[in-house]
């Protein structure tokens, strides 16, 4: 877009038969954005305001299109009580919805943190030239290219408390004395879903970092060696600022991706409450509760959280999706 | 201020022989120029030198003493590279200063090497500035700052002009033949595969070839007395014109060479008559390209511009005493 706008910036100083012109590319682009635009707005706006509109209406699976306006009573609302008692209810005042918000958060956190950290250390071994490296890079992806519903049920059995081999191999190794309930423990589940999640995602972040790497010339390298700069430090101080634009783009993509998980949560620890997420309690009340406004609340503070999320990092990390740094 | 000894160096990647066996001295304070087409080892050879690639045999030692095994930085070098190799991410003054920061020196000694040595290159006004923010000549010239601020024993520079326009590459040749004086007592090795840079900034040449060395000489002598067709076609511009058969016959010569400013056109004994194949005028000087009857056209450096009309008849002949005469195996039989 920044193509056309400084054409038209510079109009002022131009002979008119050159504003033609401008607006010819200006037609042309809109042309080519036009596909896209009307494809958006079918797609994600359309649903996105149909179910803010839900949102505040009482409706439910039966009664999608007789629903009345509500305005924002599914979100807050407060009835008083003949003996004076004012009674709160609603989204905003529902402990399971912010259990819910926290396990998200926590989950988002934590888990792009792993991810990072192994994904760099990952990206750095992949980046380091070693015989048979092609192979090694197409294997590590393989976690990534499992889809989540087969890997959750793998994980699965894998945490089976009975014959799961996680509990068979810490026991044989002696680092625990009763097998553990991994998936349903109310201790472990949270770490459960973790574990699954950095090994699935790990590659993904790690070859976006590995490409970052590549972009970095290697005369680099070679300039630090002469400076005398340990190699620990030449990574802090070199590569790790030279990979952070890509590294920042990397953590925003995988962090709203979190923060919407859905699928690894539904089919490993459907039940949990230290594993619900925002997306599982909201599609819980859409469909299983038959609380479809209630839910498409939920929808909408879960959308609103991640926005607010997206932007606050974008302003504090002052990312930059055009990337490049020489 | 140091004096390099190379014994029998070589460098292997794989099977693959780079460097076959070089032995070489480098003087202190020498401005040394490794010269040699594409592929000849010259590049491969100042790495090793910088300690950036593993010697596989022989010795370097930096005054006496053996350095194959120290690292870098350990050297007393600085190296200035091709495409600058200056870190985005840092301003100018911290491009330069970077090395001595981590070295911990004090700050009031890291600011003022940095600032003499911004001054002296005129890059002062641009230190708080990114790299991408500057010219190619202006970032190569920060290169250069950063191997001044390191107070080397021994400079190197990797081909430091060939991403720079030709206007630049020459105004940046006067700064760095300029940087050699100013700097009195360093040793510079430089590498190129630009014959005339290696003419205008060498004390010596060394001629490298297939990873062996051709010749080592000053500019003078390389000139005048090469030591093989190769040196005497590499060295000089343009290319000496080599001649055989009936040309190097009455010279007792497999193939005689002859420059072009050594070429005179008019009729006389011993002339070789043709006609011109095409005239390129630059203003102070002319080539005229002759056909000879011979492999390739001849050229004829010729003062002043006059114009000579292709397929127009000429008559030149080689300045008596001019004439380097070769072997069949390439080596000199002295001049005629």
């Amino acid at each position: 877009m920044s193509d056309i706008a400084i054409p038209a910036k510079a109009n002022a100083t131009r002979r008119p038969d050159e504003s033609d012109l401008v607006k010819q590319r200006v037609r042309a682009a809109m042309w080519f954005l036009l596909p896209m635009l009307a494809a958006l707005a079918v797609v994600a706006a359309w649903p996105l305001l149909r179910t803010i509109w839900f949102s505040m209406t009482d409706a439910s699976l039966t009664h999608l299109a007789d629903a009345r306006f509500v305005w924002f009573n599914n979100y807050l609302h407060w009835t008083v009580l003949k003996s004076g008692k004012v009674i709160w209810s609603g989204v905003l005042v529902d402990p399971a919805w912010w259990n819910a918000v926290w396990n998200t958060l926590r989950f988002a956190v934590l888990s792009v943190a792993f991810e990072t950290v192994f994904g760099v250390i990952v990206a750095l071994v992949l980046n380091a030239e070693f015989p048979g490296r092609g192979i090694v890079r197409a294997a590590v992806l393989i976690p990534w290219a499992i889809p989540t519903i087969v890997s959750a049920r793998m994980w699965g059995w894998m945490f089976n408390d009975q014959f799961g081999i996680i509990n068979d191999m810490l026991m044989h190794l002696g680092l625990i004395s009763t097998k553990i309930a991994w998936t349903a423990s109310a201790d472990t589940a949270f770490y459960a879903i973790l574990i699954v999640d950095i090994w699935k995602t790990t590659p993904f972040m790690a070859l976006l970092i590995l490409a970052a790497l590549q972009m970095i010339p290697r005369d680099i390298y070679e300039a630090a060696a002469i400076d005398g700069v340990h190699p620990v430090k030449t990574f802090f101080r070199v590569t790790l600022p030279l990979i952070r634009p890509a590294l920042m783009v990397a953590v925003i993509f995988r962090l709203l991706d979190a923060m919407r998980i859905f699928d690894l949560v539904y089919v490993l620890t459907p039940n949990s409450a230290q594993t619900k997420t925002m997306s599982v309690i909201s599609r819980e009340n859409l469909i299983d509760f038959d609380k479809f406004a209630y839910g498409s609340a939920e929808s909408t503070l879960l959308f609103l959280i991640i926005a607010v999320m997206t932007i606050l990092y974008i302003w504090i990390g002052q990312v930059r999706f055009e990337g490049g740094t020489r | 201020m140091a004096e390099l000894q190379l014994r029998d160096i070589r460098k292997s990647f794989g099977t693959v022989d780079v460097i076959k066996g070089v032995d070489l001295t480098i003087n202190s304070g020498e401005f040394m120029v490794f010269v040699g087409p594409s592929g000849c080892g010259k590049s491969t050879l100042l790495r090793l030198i910088a300690g950036l690639e593993t010697i596989t045999g022989g010795t370097l030692a930096f005054d006496g003493q053996i350095v194959n095994n120290l690292a870098p930085s350990k050297r007393g070098i600085a190296m200035v590279f091709q495409s600058y190799a200056l870190y985005p991410h840092m301003t100018v003054y911290d491009n330069m200063a970077f090395g001595m920061q981590l070295a911990h020196a004090g700050k009031e000694q890291i600011r003022e090497r940095v600032e003499k040595a911004a001054e002296l290159l005129q890059i002062s006004p641009y230190l708080k500035r990114l790299p991408k923010q500057l010219s190619g000549g202006q970032r190569q010239r920060v290169a250069i700052g950063r191997a001044i601020v390191r107070d080397p024993k021994v400079f190197l520079f990797d081909e430091p002009l060939s991403n720079l326009d030709a206007a630049l590459r020459v105004a940046t040749r006067l700064e760095i033949a300029k940087l050699h004086h100013s700097m009195n007592g360093a040793t510079m090795i430089y590498v190129t595969h630009d014959q005339v840079e290696a003419m205008t900034l060498a004390d010596r040449i060394c001629v490298l070839r297939d990873g062996i060395i051709e010749q080592v000489g000053t500019p003078v002598e390389l000139y005048e007395q090469p030591q093989s067709i190769f040196v005497a076609g590499f060295i000089g511009s343009p290319k000496m014109n080599f001649l055989t058969g009936r040309f190097a016959e009455p010279y007792g010569a497999k193939t005689i060479g002859v420059r072009s400013e050594h070429i005179q056109i008019g009729p006389g004994e011993g002339a070789w008559t043709g006609k011109v194949i095409h005239s390129e005028n630059l203003g102070s000087d002319s080539y005229v390209y002759a056909d000879m009857g011979a492999d390739e056209p001849v050229v004829v450096r010729e003062d002043g511009t006059k114009k000579h009309q292709p397929g127009e008849p000429i008559s030149i002949r080689p300045i008596p005493g001019q004439v380097h005469r070769f072997d069949a195996e390439g080596r000199p039989l002295g001049r005629q």
